[in-house]
């Protein structure tokens, strides 16, 4: 009998773990002490991506400009020929490399726009280099290229569209946009609309902010209970998509409170404004060039949300600066030598930030 | 007293064979007799339902004797409310996933009867689809719950006991209707109240205290964890000494309390020994229903005057150095500093 209830014991205990991580785990403290603010990750987790290799190696940027060689080139007319066709290499395995060039070019004709994948690659040239340039409060010196988001598929793994349910009348089918174990919301019953509300972008953004300013009621903010619902399922998302938890931007003793918070909270500040801009600024805008079976069931197209890029790691791809071989995509042109010291800066920046 | 010691040493030895006995998490004995009838009923009562039978399972936990029960009508018609409060809640739930019984189990965790939006404030009269079947369901369930009280009450009456446990009841209906109803009323919208549902009640505790800047600062809500946590710490205290004393007939306490050297006297010395003060026989049971009662009773207090009183309790906690203030880590809102992009 004993080593039956041996064995069983072992049996069970081993079912008791078996929602574990065992792998290696590192922990640090990202706030005050005594405030539970502390990461722990796995090891492995805090590796950089293996990021495809540049096609070549990098031309010059001198010669002649794309734009007066190749017919109909829009975005990159200002970079160099050698350049030009080395960025369009590079994407062609970042977004197409099994659809190669005739994806987004008529073979015959390179510069013809019959394809509708080439007035959405134009549109998307644009918004890398805007992000790279404009946007490094949230991109930072790490830049972002196509395989950010697109990592070597046309369609990114994750993306959103409205959801259907704002349609539902009467109780049938009618979850009220919520209690559905779906990824926008974190697989919680949490608002699943809260993804289109807050990142949908537009002239005046919908703000998260349900906290009042002041101790005592106030008109000021008549934010309800159900309402905050909202924000807590946008922050559920952010915090998913990032694979870290609430403590990685706030301390927790006040989540409102700025000057207790961590660094990246503005971080993820500018990075919600920076969504709405993709998905007010670029996609929603390209909605009739994009056929159906790109769009979604309330006919709008694939947008972009926190883990489009992120995937998991608070820095997509590990922290790997790869637009830095690629300065067609970053506008503002650096000389090899500042290139190359500041990308050895973002490599160690990035370790730092994984101890 | 030395002699009390002596006894015990000798027990311990003796005591091996019984030990395992008394320390068993199933009730030992069980009684097959003809079944125990109760008191006759006050005149005028309606009569108990007779029926009873012995069950073995149930007798490892607790009485193996089943009924008689008496139901009266106010038993019944808290039964049938209690009733139509869970198909109003269960229909409501097997409508939103069209009426898909295996999608009923799968999602069941996740699906709510939600309370009418804010657009409706604290209208009585909302339609079914929007609110009214939650206003529905909580109005059955109050007046289940209401009936239910009351019957407990009248049984405690009518056994010619105090009414301790309706009053305990009672503190904790208070809570719940300040949740649901009370809360709402002062606040005037039904948005503010409670869904029904599994996960979707908990997030709406998250919530509530993200909205009103972190309920932990809230000094009802920290007295309520006391009572809650001290009830718990009280009870394993409680559990354990009169199961510790069982091979004395410890269960048996109240009869035992006036005499020397019973598990009773047991009982009270080990406490004194440990911690140089012993609650009584009598006072223990005081002191866990005042903390049972005193956790809702602070905890609806501390609800009530969330939104209503205060509206961040982190600002109030530190403007009354309830809650430490932090090093500035030198972030600042960056709304304001618009982006480049923009």
């Amino acid at each position: 009998m004993k080593p039956v209830l041996t064995v069983t014991l072992a049996g069970i205990s081993g079912l008791a773990l078996a929602a574990c991580e065992l792998a290696p785990k590192e922990s640090y403290q990202t706030g005050y002490r005594g405030t539970g603010m502390n990461e722990i990750v796995v090891k492995t987790s805090v590796i950089e991506d293996e990021v495809p290799a540049p096609p070549y190696d990098p031309p010059g940027t001198a010669g002649p400009r794309a734009g007066e060689v190749y017919e109909n080139v829009e975005v990159l007319g200002d970079v160099s020929v050698d350049q030009f066709n080395y960025t369009m290499a590079a994407i062609t395995a970042w977004v197409a490399p099994e659809e190669g060039c005739a994806y987004c070019h008529d073979p015959a004709n390179m510069a013809s726009e019959v394809k509708y994948t080439k007035a959405v690659s134009r549109r998307m040239l644009e918004m890398t280099r805007e992000l790279n340039q404009d946007w490094t409060n949230h991109v930072g010196n790490t830049g972002v290229t196509c395989w950010t988001c697109h990592r070597g598929q046309p369609v990114p793994n994750e993306y959103w569209t409205l959801p259907e349910d704002a349609a539902h009348e009467g109780i049938v089918r009618n979850k009220n946009g919520q209690n559905d174990p779906v990824s926008n919301s974190a697989y919680s019953s949490l608002p699943n609309a809260a993804v289109a509300r807050y990142l949908l972008g537009g002239p005046l953004p919908q703000t998260a902010r349900v906290i009042s300013k002041g101790t005592f009621p106030s008109p000021a903010n008549t934010t309800s209970t159900m309402e905050t619902e909202q924000t807590y399922a946008i922050m559920m998302h952010i915090s998913q998509a990032l694979g870290v938890n609430c403590t990685y931007c706030h301390n927790s003793q006040s989540f409102q409170s700025w000057e207790n918070s961590n660094p990246f909270r503005s971080t993820a500040y500018f990075g919600l404004d920076m969504v709405r801009q993709i998905n007010f600024g670029y996609i929603t805008p390209l909605t009739d060039v994009f056929p159906a079976n790109r769009k979604g069931a309330m006919g709008d197209p694939f947008k972009v949300n926190c883990t489009t890029c992120h995937q998991g790691q608070n820095k997509p791809m590990g922290g790997v600066p790869m637009a830095w071989d690629y300065p067609a995509l970053m506008p503002t042109m650096f000389s090899a030598a500042v290139r190359q010291a500041d990308a050895r800066m973002a490599r160690e920046r990035t370790g730092v930030a994984a101890e | 007293m030395v002699d009390l010691v002596a006894q015990s040493a000798d027990l311990v030895l003796r005591g091996n064979a019984t030990m395992a006995r008394y320390q068993n998490i199933f009730t030992q004995v069980q009684l097959r007799s003809a079944p125990e009838m109760g008191v006759p009923l006050p005149v005028g009562e309606e009569p108990r339902i007779r029926a009873t039978s012995f069950n073995h399972w149930l007798g490892l936990v607790g009485q193996a004797q089943i009924g008689p029960v008496y139901l009266g009508w106010t038993g019944v018609a808290a039964l049938i409310c209690g009733f139509l409060a869970f198909e109003i809640i269960g229909l409501n739930m097997l409508a939103s996933v069209g009426w898909d019984p295996i999608q009923l189990v799968r999602q069941l965790p996740w699906l709510a009867l939600e309370p009418p939006g804010p657009e409706w404030g604290f209208d009585p009269f909302v339609p079914l689809a929007e609110g009214g079947w939650w206003i529905m369901a909580g109005f059955f369930l109050t007046t289940s719950i209401m009936l239910w009280w009351v019957r407990t009450y009248r049984r405690a009456r009518a056994l010619g006991m105090g009414t301790h446990v309706a009053w305990a009841f009672l503190a904790t209906i208070w809570l719940y209707l300040v949740l649901g109803f009370i809360r709402p009323a002062f606040m005037g919208s039904w948005a503010e109240a409670v869904p029904f549902g599994i996960f979707p009640h908990l997030d709406w505790t998250a919530a509530f205290s993200i909205r009103y800047g972190n309920l932990f600062y809230n000094p009802f809500h920290a007295l309520s964890i006391v009572f809650l946590y001290g009830s718990t710490l009280l009870f394993a205290m409680h559990g354990a000494t009169i199961l510790a004393v069982g091979r004395y007939g410890g269960e048996r306490e109240i009869e035992q309390i006036t005499d020397r050297g019973t598990a009773s006297e047991r009982a009270a010395l080990f406490w004194r020994w440990t911690m140089g003060f012993n609650a009584t026989m009598e006072s223990i049971h005081r002191w866990a229903w005042w903390f049972a009662v005193l956790t809702t009773l602070t905890g609806g207090i501390g609800i009530l005057l969330t939104g209503t009183v205060v509206d961040n309790w982190y600002l109030w906690a530190q403007q009354h150095q309830f809650a430490p203030a932090y090093p500035d880590t030198g972030v600042v809102d960056p709304a304001g500093i618009r982006s480049v992009g923009e």
